[in-house]
């Protein structure tokens, strides 16, 4: 395996030739910079030009920027996705700032060049870069804005020789395994929003576990919007080879917003024979005000590829950010005997709006799935889980287990589950159960009736509707969960 | 110590308590007998603030202080502890964390410290011995698939983590076996003090045969109709309720 470098990732590309957008660039300085941090930000607007100045800002090689550009034409043509059950004002696309990165002469090399305000950002967002945390085992990669700034801990990792670095860094010094796997389990294709992604993505991660090895720590990069209408395009490749295991943690936080931000992510995840890849997702972007005004709109395409005979992923996540999400983590299980699951929490409450769910694609024999999703909805939130279980013809021995529980707080949420199911092979096991429940005046009233507050009642109440996925998150991510869900539940009843 | 005075009370616009008196001293027994549907369970509820009825006159001071001013939260800070008649069953709450916070709570009202892990184990233990209980429920979800003998164990025992100064059982001899009753009759007896009352809300007579209670009320049409001492049980149990309930009303 190459070694990694061990520098921090360079902020910007000193080899860029950005030709006309270089003066708007600069323009740009003088607005909305929430962090006062001199920052480098394209102005608003999308063609090919936009592109091929994000990939020369980054010093991309021709391939990446073909790639960029091939993906870009093919978006113009596609259409918004229509069925899901959110509501929205259309995006104007052309609003948008596609680039902004902070600005720097050169990359920091350790954690004292960093930027202290934006050090301090990260502090008051509790996130644990300092050698506190990463003492606790945690290596971070933080995306402020959309370039990765700073990273720890890649000293035990390169030991291991696990490869965990931005992408843009990857895209330059691991070309080859870029190449190989970038877009094969998401194809720029597959959606409008994988399209935009992939013509604009600035920075993401990306994470190589080789063969037989056991990745030394939990990987965990904390997300973070920042500047004012610029939709934020992550990109995170996570490929496990041959008989490895990767846990990976994603986690994030934005500051209030007035403006509606985009956010289109794309996760692509490749496990190989014997491979397992674990990834843990907190989620609490700002949801709006009351009435769902400056919210966040996560509209995440997130696919694990089990390509390897008895390959493993699994996906956890606890939702409870964002106006708006649309979001099903899915696994592709190609190899025979490999292995899905998808544990999820969502909440919404005020205006926020969520359709969320999986995909299970059985394509190997002896493949199985398990899903479990709990719902909640308090206040005007909507929710629906959207599942889809498919048993390809050759998918002989199948197993799927699902499992939909919602729970409703107060008379004007609503949960809808809407499970498709596509069996091609008369051997498959489906099992599918689903429960709609509300938090039960008597539950309240006994909780109460032993001195617990009807808040700490209804935290309760919920954690233990949400046990058995809190179960899938490593311990800390747990504990940390509880807590968010109990505070996004504040003032929620009654 | 408890001191309802008047105490009328609907649901929707059903009149069910109607002047209701009860005096009880510091660690005085006080059963409550009446016929099914006279208003024994309404009592309780309406004592520890549940939602859905309504006190439209009298008073009930505990210490001195009015328990209709208070939330449900408080009452029970203050000191009051109902064992219900049908304990409520909270899915994937841990027996022992739910009861760890809410002692918790009630400590930090007080200003007291919060306990820790380990003396709240210890607490635990304590308690466990004294009410001869196994340690098989707290690592349930809270009532979650209990057996009704189970269920009243359970109460019984947060009763006793909790110690409070005065707790309303009722009914909790119904649909226990006899071992079962003895097991619940026995921890009751064993946390009985000159600090804490009690008011045993029951149907049966049979319960009295174990914890016997130093006065007896009969509950009948939303009023105390007649107060005594444990024979009164007796003779309840002999003649049944008619006589008194029949007396009354003529
Ligand atoms: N929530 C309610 N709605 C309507 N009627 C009620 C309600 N709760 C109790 N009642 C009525 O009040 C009366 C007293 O009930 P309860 O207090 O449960 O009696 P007991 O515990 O003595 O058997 C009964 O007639 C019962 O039907
Ligand atoms: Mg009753």
């Amino acid at each position: 395996m190459s070694a990694i470098p061990a520098e921090a990732i360079t902020a910007e590309s000193k080899a860029d030739t950005v030709g006309q957008y270089d003066d708007l660039v600069n323009a740009g300085y003088e607005h909305g910079f929430v962090t006062e941090i001199e920052s480098d930000t394209l102005p608003p607007g999308l063609d090919e030009g936009v592109v091929r100045a994000i990939s020369a800002r980054k010093g991309e090689p021709e391939w990446m920027t073909e790639w960029r550009l091939a993906a870009y034409r093919k978006w113009l043509d596609m259409p918004t996705p229509t069925w899901a059950a959110v509501h929205y004002p259309p995006i104007d696309y052309q609003a948008i700032s596609y680039f902004s990165a902070p600005k720097k002469k050169e990359g920091p090399k350790s954690l004292d060049e960093v930027d202290p305000i934006l050090l301090e950002t990260y502090q008051k967002l509790g996130i644990p870069i300092e050698e506190q945390k990463a003492l606790a085992g945690i290596a971070v990669d933080a995306v402020f804005d959309s370039v990765s700034v700073a990273t720890t801990f890649r000293e035990k990792l390169h030991e291991a020789g696990v490869i965990f670095c931005s992408i843009s860094e990857a895209v330059q010094e691991y070309p080859e395994l870029v190449q190989k796997y970038l877009g094969t389990v998401v194809p720029p294709t597959d959606n409008f929003y994988t399209g935009l992604n992939s013509a604009v993505f600035t920075d993401g991660t990306f994470v190589y576990v080789p063969k037989n090895t056991r990745c030394p720590m939990e990987l965990s990069t904390y997300f973070r919007i920042n500047t004012a209408n610029t939709g934020q395009f992550e990109r995170t490749l996570i490929v496990a080879d041959e008989g490895s295991y990767v846990s990976y943690l994603e986690g994030c936080t934005a500051p209030q917003r007035d403006e509606n931000q985009l956010h289109a992510a794309v996760v692509e995840l490749i496990a190989l024979d014997d491979a397992e890849i674990k990834y843990s997702t907190v989620q609490n972007w700002y949801p709006g005000d009351e009435d769902g005004k400056g919210g966040i709109y996560n509209f995440v395409t997130k696919r694990g590829d089990c390509r390897g005979h008895r390959s493993k992923i699994s996906w956890t996540q606890v939702e409870t950010g964002s106006a708006i999400t649309w979001k099903y983590p899915s696994c592709i299980l190609r190899g025979d005997d490999s292995v899905g699951e998808f544990y999820s929490v969502a909440v919404t409450k005020g205006r926020q709006q969520a359709d969320t769910g999986t995909k299970m694609i059985h394509l190997g024999k002896n493949t199985s799935s398990t899903i479990v999703s709990k719902g909640i909805s308090a206040q005007h939130g909507q929710q629906a889980y959207r599942g889809l279980v498919r048993i390809a013809a050759r998918a002989e021995g199948a197993r799927n287990h699902t499992q939909c529980d919602s729970l409703l707080i107060g008379d004007k949420s609503s949960a809808h589950t809407f499970p498709y199911i596509e069996v091609k092979n008369s051997s498959a096991k489906m099992e599918h159960e689903a429960t709609t429940s509300k938090i039960s005046d008597d539950q309240l009233f006994y909780c109460r009736s032993r001195g617990l507050s009807e808040e700490d009642a209804v935290s309760m109440i919920v954690n233990g509707f949400c046990k058995e996925v809190f179960n899938e998150l490593p311990m800390e991510f747990a504990v940390e969960a509880q807590k968010l869900l109990s505070i996004s539940l504040e003032g929620a009843v009654g | 110590m408890l001191s309802v005075k008047g105490l009328k009370a609907t649901v929707g616009d059903k009149e069910i308590l109607r002047g209701l008196d009860l005096e009880v001293g510091p660690g005085e027994v006080h059963a409550i007998m009446g016929p099914n549907g006279s208003g024994k369970s309404t009592f309780a509820h309406v004592l520890s603030g549940r939602e859905g009825y309504e006190v439209t006159a009298g008073s009930a001071k505990l210490d001195g202080t009015d328990l209709f001013e208070l939330d449900p939260e408080e009452r029970a800070r203050l000191g009051l502890f109902l064992a219900f008649q049908y304990p409520v069953e909270l899915p994937g709450v841990n027996n022992m964390y739910f009861l760890k916070a809410a002692l918790n709570a009630i400590r930090k009202s007080r200003g007291e410290d919060e306990l820790d892990a380990v003396s709240f184990m210890r607490l635990m233990k304590e308690k466990l011995k004294v009410l001869h209980l196994d340690d098989s429920l707290l690592k349930r979800p809270v009532n979650f698939g209990f057996s009704g003998g189970e269920k009243k164990r359970n109460e019984i025992f947060q009763m006793a983590m909790l110690e409070p100064k005065l707790a309303i059982l009722d009914e909790t001899d119904s649909g226990l076996d006899i071992d079962a009753l003895r097991i619940v009759a026995d921890g009751v007896n064993a946390l009985r003090s000159p600090e804490r009352s009690m008011i045993v809300v029951t149907h049966y007579q049979r319960l009295l045969d174990y914890i016997e209670p130093d006065y007896v009320h009969v509950l009948a049409k939303g009023q105390i109709i007649r107060s005594g001492g444990k024979e009164l049980a007796l003779e309840l149990e002999e003649k049944g309720y008619g006589w008194i309930v029949d007396g009354e009303a003529a």
